[in-house]
């Protein structure tokens, strides 16, 4: 179909059009363009083209290759399709399929590969990374050693440092070659000369921080002496370095105790007794993760309740404000009901705060001893509404009731108006009483466009992280519990708990978790949309 | 069916467009960056609020030195995180703001390049050197320090307190329902109940010469209990001075209203209870025994990156910059806490207000840094709350201990 309306571009408009001949020129003319629409094309088109070649650019001056050449491929496609006379469907699906691309699915394949991987704190970044980082922190200055004034100096392309010790003298040295005297030109204390050296200028110094960062002088041929560093090209201090990185074998060395950590597979140079250097380094750990997650009894032990609390949160939520939704939509449906109107915008009105906000009023409003429902509705009782476990449980049902009925009755207000008046009538015609009516005939017809409305709540909920997060945190908090979880916790904010809390991240097990969660759900949902099929064979 | 195919089409461009377009911009931004390195730039992370007080510095340095200072001002909340994963990356800034308490978790990560403050060192209050300090490696270079004291209603109480009994008699004198009010929550705050705990002599964890040693934890001793058994005292079943349902807010407003005389909070709450009216004093925290009740010190400062391309200037811009007193003085001007630098500090504490938190100051000690306090943190409160509601303190107080224990000893 698409082709013809793009063949039409080509057949010439006859003489004193018929109606329906000028709706169909019409349709192809918008459909390839007038000039109007080819010069919006071009400029659309051009200011991609320019974005794509800048990226392009910038990319490859970082050095990010693939990414660059996946840039221009997906920049050169979509000006093919644009231009192309003949891919009408492609020119509607790729913009779509290019957000999919970079919304869902490059999120989910890295969410997969982070399940894989030990990436946490402690195995942030490359190898190199983490042995650089290592020999910086080792090294440390010599006990009551003075501040050297220096000047960094050039012969050749080496650098050198120009050193003025305490006594006055000025000696100069190198990377390969320890510290000499040497006859200096002073300005006031400092040697800021010397015959065959090219003294640097700040600028310069700037411009060669690298060379700067790696300039170590050895204080003299005794290599227990150290070595002179400068870290602002103005002052340097003699430092020893108490490990030592041999690269062909790949270990680290304590020079103080004489341990030797190697990399045993671990992302972490490791000692024959177990001790970890940090930081180490991101590896790929396999199955790792997932094992853990079931395995570890610090966190097994909990994940049971959690998991069936969070089970019986999903599905009591989605019962509660369906049923409660449902029966206001009945209520408000009826002809009878006065100033039925100004009722619905007052029940959609929790639906228009955002949830976030309500459950900390909620929070506030529930406190015990200052709380507005305790104090003021209840007239100062003390109900422990968000500290007992089983009244907490309660309280974030109650909120998400209250959070989530507005939805249910705007849908099954919609489901039930859809519903012929004419099935009622003949009901009540034979005799049938109005529960009957409504458990025999609305309730089913209802479910019918309802039930995949009911999955996807019973999904939404079973994430619920706002709610849980911002009414109780969780809490109140199972002090026997060897992670920080609480009554209230739910699989995802016990993950956000386990995960992201404290001084140590564990990115790569959250992810598994993720994952774990997502097969739960996308199990549940698909035999659920299984069942509801059979309730469409009612229509 | 008509189909409006030119709005269709053009849609699709604009979408394609933008889509591109912010791939190019990601693109473009990590661009920049790798750019500024090699010229000279510094790119510095800030907190927000703080972006003015430093922007004089910065034109300053440029004007001397030729080096661009870029500023980039972060949410405070977000700066730690997106520091740990955007070094690695190469994208980071040289340079960014921080707390001392930051300073395991960045270390562990290899983010952070050590700092020689060389002879400056002795210029700086000795808490904020020590807190700069982790396994024996200067880290970070130190603008602010602050603690908890306490604010005391001077219309209601004249006199500051000697002790913590005197205090709640001098606050049921003046005939208050709350003398006294502790920001608490359901999970406890340790952070605010600490210095009663240390004027029982019960620090968290012992020191040796590297600093705070995790392998020596003092939670448990004699004097932890003593202080389970004194909170108890205070708490649901005792004289109620402790109260879990009260959380920042709720003591603010009590402080505000001038229903409570006493609040022991930060520097952070001062602005609030000038504005709100309040004749305030600042008093040392009053210690239920006798010994002194000493606060946790918060340092704060500047880290640089350990994938820095600029270290050599950026050593350069904080040691030999953001170190002088007049520097020190202008930050101390935007966040009202005391000056790292002793010479910056004293001039700061003209005002009495920064006096007062600076005497308390004295007494700190830095909050430890050690990864093994992420193991504590995690039961201290929960444990510490338990207590306040009317659980047996001395077996709550050594569940908390072998709890603690067994997580530092899993990790």
């Amino acid at each position: 179909m698409s082709t013809t309306i793009d063949d039409d571009v080509t057949t010439e408009t006859p003489p004193k059009p018929t109606k329906r001949q000028r709706q169909a020129a019409n349709i192809a003319d918008a459909a390839s363009g007038g000039m109007k629409m080819l010069l919006l094309k071009l400029v659309a088109l051009g200011i991609l083209d320019a974005v794509a070649v800048y990226a392009v650019l910038v990319l490859a001056g970082f050095g990010q290759w693939i990414v660059a050449a996946v840039v221009a491929a997906v920049a050169a496609l979509v000006n093919w399709i644009y231009f192309s006379r003949r891919k009408l469907p492609a020119k509607y699906l790729t913009p779509g399929i290019i957000f999919l691309v970079l919304f869902q699915v490059f999120v989910l394949v890295y969410t997969g590969y982070i399940a894989f991987t030990n990436y946490g704190t402690g195995h942030n970044g490359s190898k190199e990374q983490a042995v650089s980082s290592l020999m910086a922190s080792s090294l440390q200055r010599v006990e009551d050693s003075p501040t050297y004034p220096v000047t960094v100096v050039d012969q050749l392309g080496t650098l050198g440092l120009l050193v003025t010790d305490p006594d006055g003298d000025a000696y100069v040295g190198t990377n390969d070659q320890p510290l000499e005297p040497v006859d200096a030109e002073f300005d006031g204390d400092k040697a800021v000369a010397v015959d065959g050296w090219t003294s640097l200028q700040f600028a310069d110094v700037i411009a060669r921080t690298d060379e700067i960062t790696e300039l170590a002088v050895p204080f003299s041929d005794d290599p227990n002496d150290g070595a002179l560093r400068t870290p602002d090209g103005s002052s340097a201090y003699q430092y020893v370095s108490t490990l030592e990185y041999d690269e062909a074998a790949g270990t680290m060395t304590d020079v103080t105790t004489g341990t030797v950590y190697s990399d045993i597979g671990t992302g972490a140079f490791t000692s024959a007794d177990g001790e970890e250097l940090l930081p180490g380094w991101q590896i790929t750990v396999g199955f790792d993760n997932f094992v853990r997650a079931v395995t570890d009894p610090r966190l097994a032990q909990p994940l049971v309740y959690v998991t069936l609390w969070t089970f019986a949160f999903a599905l009591i939520s989605v019962a509660s404000t369906f049923f409660l939704g449902l029966f206001l939509a009945i209520v408000f449906n009826d002809m009878r009901m006065r100033g039925r109107r100004y009722y619905r915008v007052l029940m959609i009105l929790p639906y228009a705060i955002p949830s976030f906000l309500s459950a900390l009023i909620w929070a506030g409003m529930m406190n015990e001893s200052f709380g507005f429902i305790n104090q003021v509705l209840l007239g100062g009782a003390s109900v422990p509404w968000l500290t007992d476990p089983w009244m907490a449980k309660v309280s974030v049902l109650i909120v998400n009731l209250w959070l989530g009925f507005p939805y249910m009755f705007l849908v099954c207000m919609g489901a039930l108006q859809s519903i012929p008046d004419e099935l009622q009538e003949a009901a009540t015609v034979d005799g049938a009483r109005p529960w009957a009516v409504f458990r025999l005939i609305k309730l089913p017809l209802l479910l019918v466009t309802v039930a995949p409305l009911l999955i996807a709540s019973f999904a939404f909920n079973f994430n619920n992280f706002n709610t849980i997060y911002m009414l109780t945190d969780g809490g109140p908090r199972d002090s026997n519990a060897p992670i920080p979880v609480g009554f209230t916790d739910i699989l995802i904010t016990m993950v956000y708990k386990v995960a992201f809390t404290g001084q140590s991240r564990d990115y790569g097990l959250a992810s598994a978790y993720s994952i774990i969660i997502f097969i739960i759900v996308a199990v549940i949902s698909i035999i659920a949309f299984r069942r509801t099929k059979s309730l469409e064979e009612l229509n | 069916m008509r189909v409006n195919k030119k709005g269709l089409l053009a849609a699709g461009a604009v979408a394609v467009v933008v889509t591109l377009g912010l791939a190019g911009c990601a693109g473009g931004d990590s661009g920049s960056d790798a750019e500024a390195s090699s010229s000279g730039t510094l790119t510095v992370w800030v907190d927000a609020e703080r972006v003015d007080a430093l922007k004089g510095a910065a034109e300053a340095y440029t004007e001397k030195t030729g080096v661009d200072v870029e500023l980039v001002g972060k949410d405070n909340a977000d700066i730690k995180d997106d520091f740990i994963q955007q070094v690695p990356t190469g994208k980071g800034p040289d340079i960014t703001m921080g707390a001392h308490d930051w300073l395991g978790e960045l270390s562990t990560n290899g983010v952070v390049a050590p700092i020689e403050l060389g002879d400056s060192a002795g210029d700086y209050l000795p808490v904020a050197i020590d807190a700069s300090t982790y396994e024996g490696t200067t880290y970070m270079l130190p603008y602010a320090v602050e603690n908890i004291a306490v604010l005391r209603n001077a219309d209601l109480v004249p006199e500051a307190a000697t002790s913590f009994d005197d205090m709640i008699a001098k606050g049921q004198a003046a005939g208050l329902a709350h003398p006294f009010v502790v920001e608490q929550g359901a999970e406890g705050n340790p952070y605010h109940l600490y210095p009663f705990q240390t004027a029982f002599g019960a620090p968290v964890f012992g020191t040796n010469d590297a600093g705070y040693d995790p392998t020596d934890l003092q939670l448990g001793s004699a004097g932890g209990e003593q202080f389970a058994a004194w909170l108890s005292a205070q708490g649901k079943n005792g004289t109620g001075n402790f109260n879990t349902d009260i959380d920042g807010d709720i003591a603010k407003q009590a402080f505000l209203d001038g229903t409570a005389a006493f609040w022991l909070t930060g520097p952070w709450n001062v602005g609030a209870a000038i504005d709100g009216g309040v004749n305030v004093a600042i008093d040392t925290v009053p210690s239920p025994t006798g010994e002194a009740a000493a606060p946790f010190a918060g340092v704060k400062g500047f880290f640089i990156s350990s994938e820095s391309k600029n270290k050599v200037a950026a050593n350069d811009f904080l040691v030999n910059y953001l170190g002088t007193e007049d520097v020190q003085l202008e930050l101390f001007e935007a966040g009202n806490i005391l000056p790292a630098l002793s010479a910056a500090a004293e001039t700061a504490s003209s005002d009495p207000i920064i006096e007062g938190f600076a005497a308390v100051g004295a007494e700190a000690v830095p909050m430890p840094a050690i990864p093994a306090m992420g193991s504590v943190w995690q039961y201290w409160g929960i444990a510490e709350a338990d207590i306040i509601n009317g659980a047996d303190p001395t077996a709550t107080w050594q569940k908390l201990t072998s709890d603690v224990q067994a997580a530092i000893d899993a990790k």
